[in-house]
């Protein structure tokens, strides 16, 4: 397990120092917005498999709760770190209450 | 305004590192082990990176798809290094530094600044309050994840879920289509393929015309 943390580690360095490396005329604006959109629909399936998934079968358990209120939290503009932690206390609540 | 730039960074690097709690416990608790999830944080260091390798180790998935999940998602720090290599310039072993702590934080905190010279002192400022936070509270997290046992109990695994969608969320406004587009394949494959997966067909929708804006 360390040996594969390692150079999965190095793998997401190369991006980093990448950056640092190339000059920015060869990326242009077409790169950015790959890069933007990529990210997008990463984080979109990143919400779903940690939200809605548990070892390849989808699940509907106490984490949609903490989606909805973390959801409402962010269109009220609420500060990450109290979303994060409201989607602990959610979760958890709605453990603690038996469902 | 440098005053101001000192407490943006200090309030952005405590803020992520409570974060951080979370990635110790929800790693210990997908049987990695403190010594691996401490590397993580401190190697790959990369939020985003390190919850995907985990989740997909957690998840019972293959270490290349682990590692090639985490490596996919690590694509914009490339972008984040352009703009910074302008602003910051570091040479030498600075560059591999600057390149080390190049995450959304820092870049986001410099990029909200107006002089150059607070743009480089939010930089490296922000960077260094997040991997000093982000790597305490990942032990913290990793040591009393193992001490409490379930992360299903602390509601971790929703704080998680949580997070992603807030990282999500100022994302949305451009792209709420693909964003639409990129849960609907991870829904679909999650049943369907092994794990880690959904995410990489999730990578390829980006690549598409999808939701697309020019």
């Amino acid at each position: 397990m360390i040996s594969t943390v390692i150079f999965a580690s190095l793998a997401v360095y190369s991006w980093k120092i990448l950056g640092f490396l190339i000059p920015d005329r060869l990326i242009g604006r077409r790169g950015r917005l790959i890069a933007e959109r990529m990210t997008v629909s990463l984080l979109a399936a990143l919400v779903v498999l940690q939200g809605f998934s548990s070892q390849s079968v989808l699940v509907l358990d106490a984490r949609a709760a903490a989606l909805i209120v973390a959801g409402a939290l962010l269109a009220m503009r609420v500060p990450y770190i109290f979303v994060v932690l409201a989607g602990a206390f959610v979760a958890a609540g709605v453990r603690f209450l038996g469902f | 305004m440098s005053r101001q730039v000192v407490s943006t960074s200090l309030s952005v690097g405590l803020a992520t590192g409570l974060y951080g709690l979370s990635f110790g416990a929800i790693g210990s608790a997908a049987g990695l082990g403190v010594p691996a999830v401490m590397l993580l944080s401190l190697l790959m260091f990369s939020g985003a990176s390190q919850f995907a390798f985990v989740g997909i180790i957690a998840a019972g998935g293959a270490p290349l798809t682990a590692i090639s999940s985490a490596w996919l998602m690590g694509v914009r720090n490339s972008f984040y290094g352009l703009r910074l290599n302008t602003v910051i310039g570091p040479r030498g072993l600075w560059r591999l530094l600057a390149a080390q702590l190049t995450v959304d934080e820092s870049n986001a905190v410099s990029a909200a600044q107006v002089s150059p010279r607070d743009q480089k002192l939010g930089f490296w400022l922000t960077g260094g309050a997040v991997f000093i936070f982000w790597n305490t509270a990942t032990l913290m997290g990793a040591l009393a994840g193992n001490l409490f046992g379930s992360v299903e109990t602390w509601g971790l695994d929703g704080a998680a879920a949580a997070a992603f969608l807030g990282l999500l969320w100022p994302r949305l406004k451009n792209n709420l289509a693909l964003a639409g587009v990129g849960a609907l394949v991870a829904l679909v494959a999650i049943p369907l393929t092994p794990a880690g997966v959904p995410v990489l067909l999730a990578a390829v929708v980006a690549l598409l015309p999808v939701g697309g804006k020019k």
